[in-house]
């Protein structure tokens, strides 16, 4: 329980902005900036942040769909950052994504068999007849029955094809599961029956999760400790049930305060922010989140805090703790 | 009580497709008061937006159409209208936000030309006079520099910025009815929280009454004065906000409210609601939540519950309540 699985240490990733017929670079977009987090064997990592934060890029490198421009990622003791073609190939049937939106993310071209198939001749792991025996298991215990295997992705509900990518992500037994936004284009009571398949399987197959999501009530519901972005960097992460009930960040609290709940008569104070998220292609200087804090002060313009311990094993990026 | 301003009466929109007729809003009623915000709440093809459309009118033509029913504005039968006395309406006295603000503003015009194109079809007022309302309600809604804003175009604005130039524009002739579909669900929750206030913000204002079209409870619970649940077609259950949140009665509404992660409370497990909901080209006969609700009876299945009176001003269609 206490292997590090991941480790994230100090990862950008810059997008260049082009100009001119020479494509010169005249800017970055700096959609992570210095992200350090880890993950230990057996937990769920909820990433929460608004739109433009950085917390999809950050999974996709972790997944190594993307490259990133400084840092390193190390999975299971093993440096991946820079692992290419076959190599990463072999490790990368150990980490394997759900995606956000469950109809583009399955080829419509091919039956639910190919598709749970795919990832076994892709790797090298199976003969398509042996490949083809594990579908059927995989179908049943994501909740979908043995005979939809000859069935088309057009042919399934948004929650259905959401279990179909569940079990092709599950085919390979990877260790860790990297979920974008994996509910979020589901109905409630959809929504639901995913995170209960998710939970449930975490603990059959022994699955740690990076769980990346806009929704605050669903990342508190699934995870173990929770990291919140803005403006690509991490500001705050520590146990869920201590940054939820106190959280320090001034952004922590805007945000938890702002996400409406189920219930009447809940008076809770909100703190509406003014203004949006600046453009991260132009991020303010010194701290990201100053330009709309409630609490700056004059140190916050200029010098950017870094993520300081304030508990065991709970970290705050603002000046407010420094 | 006051008259209501809009009374919905059976209202039928039926849809056909390859053939089969589609009954996606199958026999509403809805009363909104002036001043009342009024949250319809549902999940992906329970009717709430084919309804909203409906009022408006621009059901798509002709696959959809209102085959019975009602629909009262101040009284006046908006089904009986032609297409001209209808978009006299549309814009002036009723208008409507919709979910995407990116699709729902025209790429090629300027904000202002947008907002301004309001008025100049529903007051007689000079381009130059719009224009200065037209910056004037974007200053309302909380658009900063709304005087350059205007010669700007929807893409070099935020997501947020769009949302609120919506409301501008829906606002901009003072309806006394605003629809909004799904009108933050595209929207951060910072944002969101923004907007929200901002609607309220509105109803204080002008005396508007708000329809809000919605799946997130969370949003009811923050800006709703009555709630109507709407599943497979129909209205489940309609009530004032209180009484849909503290004396929940018919089971799908429990079963959402079940079903939904909290970030106050911590429920270990969630909820989850059996199977899907019913396809509406081929209802069951019964209760339509039956084949996925926990207090089933054989009853259930043999006869439709009506839509009726449990306590005052608290309507429920379930015959086990």
């Amino acid at each position: 329980m206490s292997v590090n699985l991941l480790e994230v240490q100090n990862v950008k990733k810059y997008f260049p902005i082009t100009a001119g017929l020479m494509l010169k670079t005249v800017g970055n977009v700096k959609a992570v900036d210095e992200v350090t987090l880890t993950l230990k064997e057996g937990e769920t990592l909820g990433i929460v942040g608004e739109s433009g934060c950085g917390k999809s890029t950050l999974g996709r490198m972790i997944m190594r769909v993307l490259d990133t421009t400084e840092g390193k990622i190390i999975f299971n003791g093993q440096d991946i950052t820079n692992l290419e073609g076959k190599k990463l190939r072999r490790i990368r049937s150990q980490f394997q994504m759900i995606f956000q939106d469950p109809y583009s993310s399955l080829n419509p071209k091919m039956s639910v068999e190919q598709i749970i198939t795919e990832p076994f001749y892709v790797n090298g792991i199976a003969s398509l007849k042996e490949a083809k025996k594990k579908v059927g298991p995989l179908l049943t215990r994501v909740g979908l029955k043995e005979s939809d295997r000859t069935r088309f992705p057009h042919e399934f509900s948004g929650g259905q094809r959401q279990r179909i990518g569940i079990a092709r992500a599950l085919a390979l037994n990877p260790k860790l599961i990297v979920a974008d936004e994996a509910v979020s284009a589901l109905d409630v009571s959809v929504q639901s029956q995913i995170l209960n398949l998710m939970m449930e399987l975490k603990e059959e197959f022994d699955l740690s999760y990076i769980f990346i999501s806009h929704n605050l009530a669903v990342v508190k519901h699934i995870s173990d400790r929770v990291g919140v972005m803005y403006l690509g960097n991490l500001v705050e992460i520590g146990d869920k049930d201590e940054l939820y009930q106190n959280p320090f960040h001034p952004y922590t609290k805007a945000l938890l305060s702002s996400a409406p709940e189920p219930k009447r008569n809940v008076k809770k104070e909100k703190i509406i922010l003014q203004g949006e998220v600046p453009s991260p292609a132009n991020p303010p200087t010194g701290c990201p989140f100053h330009t709309r804090c409630p609490k700056v002060m004059d140190v916050c313009k200029e010098i950017r805090p870094v993520l300081k311990e304030v508990n065991p094993h709970y970290s705050v990026a603002c000046h407010l703790y420094q | 009580m006051s008259e209501p301003l809009l009374s919905i009466r059976n209202l039928k929109t039926y849809f056909s497709r390859k053939g089969k007729e589609v009954r996606a809003v199958d026999g509403i009623d809805l009363d909104v008061f002036p001043g009342q915000i009024v949250c319809i709440v549902g999940e992906s093809g329970s009717g709430k937006s084919i309804t909203s459309l409906s009022v408006m009118q621009l059901i798509p033509k002709p696959a959809g159409k209102i085959v019975d029913g009602e629909i009262l504005f101040e009284g006046t039968d908006l089904l009986k209208l032609n297409e001209r006395q209808i978009s006299d309406i549309r814009g002036n006295e009723i208008s409507m936000i919709f979910q995407e603000p990116m699709t729902s503003l025209n790429p090629v015009l300027t904000i202002g030309d947008q907002i301004s194109e309001v008025l100049l079809r529903h007051r007689s007022i000079t381009k130059r006079k719009a224009l200065e309302r037209a910056v004037e309600m974007l200053q309302f809604v909380g658009v900063p520099r709304a005087n350059e804003i205007i010669k700007e175009y929807p893409h070099q604005l935020s997501g947020g910025l769009r949302q609120r130039v919506m409301i501008a524009m829906a606002m901009a002739c003072e309806p006394k009815l605003l629809i909004a579909d799904e009108p933050t669900t595209a929207l951060d929750v910072t944002i969101q929280a923004q907007v929200l206030e901002l609607m309220k913000k509105m109803r204080d204002q002008f005396n508007s009454s708000i329809v809000m079209i919605t799946h997130d409870l969370g949003v009811v619970a923050e800006i709703a004065d009555h709630v109507v649940v709407m599943y497979a077609g129909q209205v489940v259950e309609s009530a004032d906000a209180d009484s849909i949140f503290e004396d929940t009665l018919h089971p799908y509404t429990q079963a959402l409210l079940a079903s939904i992660p909290s970030i106050e409370e911590t429920k270990d497990v969630l909820y989850s609601i059996p199977g899907t909901v019913p396809d509406a080209s081929d209802f069951p006969i019964g209760c339509r939540f039956a084949g996925r609700c926990e207090k089933v009876q054989s009853s259930c299945l043999e006869k439709m519950p009506e839509l009726r009176v449990v306590k005052p001003g608290h309507f429920v269609r379930c015959d086990l309540v």
